[in-house]
């Protein structure tokens, strides 16, 4: 039971980018992180996978990295799939540049060195997200933001089909939240991309996941539409604290964001007064 | 509710059932090492001739010819070595857990600044001169120190932050300098090159030769720092915590360290004046001391301390005894420490050594 | 303007890197000429380029010679060995230490990762404890080698996967425990053997013959060639596991080809000319400082780099110091302060991960 390692079934004419059909992980024998987890996405979505500390979502996103065999169940996945790690550090002072053409991997041969023309693909890619001029600036004095879009650049070389992004916004101010988050969505339109990330920020799943999975338990999930799944009542279950759901006008359109409780602490309480009061 | 305090109150109490076991262990160790020789002398009555040096009334210093021989072998000849032996243990399973324990680093030993190396490098010095043994002593203690001295001054000319990989850093560079020195000696030109057995031999680590000095140069830096260490013990499980961590918590890191490093290279200077290298005690020690204890350094530093003079004592009885050659106790500490660390390291899977 | 400026910088920056190859190249042929002209016999240098140049060519000399035959004599049979050796050692240890650096992400680690000069030492050692002839003695050092490297991997293995920290954890044990063994068989051995065995530990170049060079120069020039063709991928390894391997790398397979190729390079150095220190340690920094990070230039520099320095070494010691001090000491003595100096240098800087 513990070592159900099924082979891979094909399913002929599935347009999922990818799936996984009862996946489940155990590091020890009898001690599931997760089981009988069921999800898809269709390609050009972007899925947004959220849970608490120390609930899997790392291991998830190894197993579909394939990195980490899983203890039972079946991944899918339609084409190559890049990864975004959280922090990401070189040991040496790579350029840019040298970190984009690092996406060619699979085109050079073992023994063989990338030629101009993968040079070209790796500035144009850099182009593509405005860091052309930064190509020969050191990787490694880059913020966080830039790291992020060169990362990025690095899996359009990489022609991967399918990005994977370990809490890509935790490091970074707003301005670039908003960047990454901004692009995540333009990778997901306009290259038919799909983004599967991991994130603590609820609204950040709200602004750009088409898809979300819930991890409560080892085999409580829910996933589904973004939209119906990050209610407040999941997210209560999920964080064991209080969401309010907020609607709001903005840019002519109305839209949503999700804002914690924090246990009814507000310093800015209108003074003494309660909504019920002016109402 | 009562158990709850009462488990409370236990886990903060250290333990001293352990510990005092093993003090007693190790007397006793020491005691019955005194039975154990080269000279032809059956167990009981070498014990008999230690009773009867130790008690009052029983008898005195013998008269006969042969008992007289024993006498002085029991009394003499063999408590000197038996005495470097154990101090040597102590000094190194001490320096060990306190480095280890400071630089939140399994694999560090107490060369950790070099002293083995600049020790090495003045005893051998010594040794090319033809000085006597006392100066032997006198430059691998003096080499110790300065190259502890080194380490420090470049790990503080480097490392704005004064972190601890800049002091690892250092200690390994000029360790590695100073060896290149001991190479550098033992390669000079062919008037020497009949010392070269003898400096080998020494640079093994073997506690023969063992004389009364020799037993106080190690023994007073060993009680002195081991009567430190005790004092600050408690303050080593704040270090291990991290610098920033223990800095928040009021310790004054910095100046902690220090103290710890020159107490400890101290230590490890003495051991090789009087010993010559002996490798991995100090580094498998404290590992098996924390597998018995627990990591608590309260408990740990006198059980490693305890620990490490049965270690040492025991492997030099048995190339007293066993081994006719006698085999340097430094090749022997590495033949069985390896294998025990990759044993640890097989079966703690690397956790928590990656730090 | 001010951007301007700094462009044209660093286009000047990255030509000179680029030239820094050809430079070394050159440098070390130079090098390689004039060292066969230094000794105890001088020679002019066009004279010494002169006789290479006829021994290099496939043809046999002319008949009659244009210079003393005792000139061809010292260039062919002193000096050439003893100089390609020292060559061989250099650019063995520098492709070594750069492949092994870049792939552990460590810029402590040196050629010896993996126990493979600790486990040649106790091989050559016990051959001449059992007073085996030379060539027997090489070849058990070069099977120790080998056999460390295997043992260091099966622990690693055994213990946690062959990866970054695991590896070089069990490469100090196998190390420390073949060392252990050479201490062993230093206190068996008698005064002569012990003389041959503490030269031999410290590095020599003295016992270079074609034999002896040939030894090293094939599995140098094989496992190098190899590394160099591989050495874009080198880059790709130093991104760590998972990321590389999300882009296509098989990082555990191309990690043992790495450290198996490296073994087999060090094996047969250690095992032709004793250990050599800290060469593997300190080239590819100095390297890394000319050419910057990228492997594509930086193996290539690193091999002429070592090269050149343990061929200097050499040189100094044959010349200056007119005595046989030990390579492998004086390596050490210089090599240990240039690395304090980068340390100072960087103050640190990006040392501690890894």
């Amino acid at each position: 039971m513990t070592n159900a390692a099924t082979t891979p079934t094909t399913t002929v004419a599935d347009s999922a980018a990818f799936s996984f059909s009862g996946l489940g992980h155990a590091y020890l024998p009898g001690q599931w992180i997760f089981r009988h987890y069921e999800a898809r996405a269709e390609k050009g979505e972007v899925f947004a996978l959220l849970g608490p500390n120390g609930r899997g979502k790392t291991t998830l996103l190894k197993i579909l990295l394939g990195v980490l065999a899983p203890t039972e169940g079946t991944v899918r996945a339609a084409g190559r799939i890049a990864f975004v790690p959280q922090l990401f550090q070189v040991s040496f002072d790579y350029t840019a540049l040298d970190m984009v053409l690092m996406g060619r991997a699979r085109k050079v041969g073992l023994f063989s060195q990338p030629g101009p023309g993968d040079e070209r693909a790796a500035l144009e890619a850099l182009a593509r997200f405005g860091m052309a001029h930064l190509a020969r600036r050191p990787f490694h004095e880059m913020s966080g933001g830039q790291r992020q879009l060169v990362i990025f650049a690095r899996a359009l070389v990489a022609e991967a089909d399918i990005l994977v992004l370990d809490e890509p916004t935790s490091a970074l101010d707003l301005k670039n939240q908003a960047t990454i988050l901004e692009w995540i969505d333009r990778l997901a339109r306009e290259e038919g991309l799909t983004a599967v990330f991991t994130t603590h920020h609820p609204h950040h799943a709200l602004a750009v996941a088409d898809r979300a999975l819930l991890m409560f338990g080892e085999e409580d999930y829910v996933c589904g539409d973004a939209d119906e799944v990050l209610s407040e009542e999941n997210l209560h279950r999920l964080y064991g604290i209080d969401m309010k759901r907020l609607e709001f006008e903005a840019a002519g359109e109305r839209l949503a964001t999700l804002a914690p409780v924090f246990g009814g602490l507000n310093r800015a309480r209108v003074a003494g007064r309660r909504l019920s009061d002016t109402l | 509710m009562a158990e709850a305090t009462v488990s409370c109150g236990a886990s903060t109490q250290p333990g001293w059932r352990l510990p005092a076991l093993l003090a007693f262990v190790l007397v006793a160790a020491v005691v019955i090492s005194l039975g154990f020789g080269a000279y032809p002398m059956s167990f009981g009555d070498s014990m008999h001739a230690l009773w009867r040096a130790l008690w009052p009334w029983a008898g005195g210093a013998p008269t006969t010819g042969a008992e007289i021989r024993e006498w002085t072998v029991v009394t003499v000849i063999r408590p000197p070595r038996i005495l470097v032996a154990t101090f040597s243990g102590i000094a190194l399973g001490l320096t060990g857990t306190a480095l280890q324990g400071m630089m939140r680093n399994p694999l560090v030993g107490p060369d950790l600044v070099g002293v083995s190396s600049g020790a090495a490098f003045g005893g051998v010095l010594a040794l090319i001169m033809n000085w006597p043994v006392a100066a032997v002593v006198a430059c691998a203690t003096v080499g110790g120190v300065g190259a502890m001295l080194c380490t420090l001054a470049l790990a503080r000319l480097v490392s704005a932050r004064n972190d601890g990989v800049a002091l690892i850093l250092a200690g390994f560079f000029v360790g590695a300098f100073f060896l290149a020195g001991v190479g550098l000696l033992k390669s000079l030109p062919l008037e020497f090159s009949w010392k070269l057995p003898g400096i080998v031999y020494w640079l093994l680590g073997s506690f023969r030769g063992a004389d009364p000095v020799k037993v106080w140069v190690i023994a007073v830096p060993t009680v002195v720092g081991f009567a430190l260490l005790m004092g600050l013990r408690w303050r080593l499980n704040l270090l291990s915590l991290g610098d920033v961590d223990a800095a928040s918590l009021g310790v004054d890191v910095r100046w902690l360290r220090w103290a710890i490093i020159a107490i400890v290279s101290v230590m490890v200077a003495a051991q090789v004046a009087v010993s010559g290298v002996v490798g991995w005690v100090g580094l498998i020690i404290p590992h098996c001391a924390r597998m018995l204890v627990g990591p608590d350094h309260r408990r740990l530093i006198p059980a490693s301390a305890l620990l490490g003079g049965l270690y040492v004592l025991a492997l030099d009885n048995l190339t007293r005894t066993v081994t006719g050659g006698e085999i340097p106790v430094g090749v022997l500490s590495a033949f069985f420490g390896t294998p025990m660390l990759c044993f640890l390291f097989w079966k703690t899977q690397t956790k928590g050594w990656n730090e | 303007m001010v951007t301007n400026a700094i462009s044209m910088n660093n286009v000047s920056a990255t030509t000179l890197r680029r030239l820094v190859p050809f430079a070394l190249t050159l440098g070390l042929l130079a090098a390689i000429v004039a060292s066969l002209c230094i000794g105890a016999y001088p020679m002019s240098f066009w004279r010494a380029a002169d006789i290479v140049g006829h021994l290099a060519l496939p043809w046999a000399l002319p008949e009659d010679l244009p210079w003393p035959a005792k000139e061809v004599a010292v260039v062919q049979v002193l000096r050439l060995p003893r100089v390609l050796l020292a060559v061989f050692v250099g650019i063995a240890l520098g492709i070594s230490g750069t492949a092994l650096q870049g792939m552990m992400r460590n810029p402590l680690v040196g050629p010896d990762l993996v126990g493979v000069s600790s486990g040649a030492a106790c091989g050559y050692v016990l051959g001449v404890l059992f007073d085996c002839p030379p060539g027997v003695c090489v070849a058990v050092a070069f099977f120790g080698g080998m056999t460390a490297m295997g043992c260091a991997y099966g622990l690693a293995k055994l213990a946690r996967g062959a990866e970054g920290i695991g590896l070089i954890i069990a490469g100090i044990f196998i190390g420390a425990f073949c060392m252990a063994c050479v201490g062993l068989a230093q206190f068996l051995a008698n005064d002569g053997q012990l003389q041959n065995m503490v030269f031999w530990l410290m590095g020599s170049l003295t016992r270079a013959k074609p034999n002896t060079v040939w030894t090293l120069a094939a599995p140098t020039l094989v496992c190098g060639s190899v590394l160099m063709a591989m050495r874009w991928r080198l880059n790709l390894l130093s991104l760590g596991d998972v990321d590389a391997a999300s882009l296509g790398v098989p990082t555990r397979l191309l990690r043992f080809a790495v450290v198996a190729l490296v073994s087999w390079m060090v094996a047969a150095q250690v095992s032709v000319s004793g250990i050599v220190g800290w060469v593997g340690l300190v080239i590819p920094h100095v390297a890394r400082m000319l050419v910057g990070p990228d492997h594509r230039r930086l193996l290539p520099a690193s091999a002429l780099l070592g090269g050149l320095f343990v061929l200097l070494v050499d040189d100094f010691t044959r010349v200056a110091l007119r005595a046989e001090v030990p390579i492998g000491v004086l390596t050490s003595l210089i090599g240990t302060p240039f690395l304090v100096y980068l340390f100072w240098k960087k103050k640190t800087k990006g040392w501690n991960d890894g």
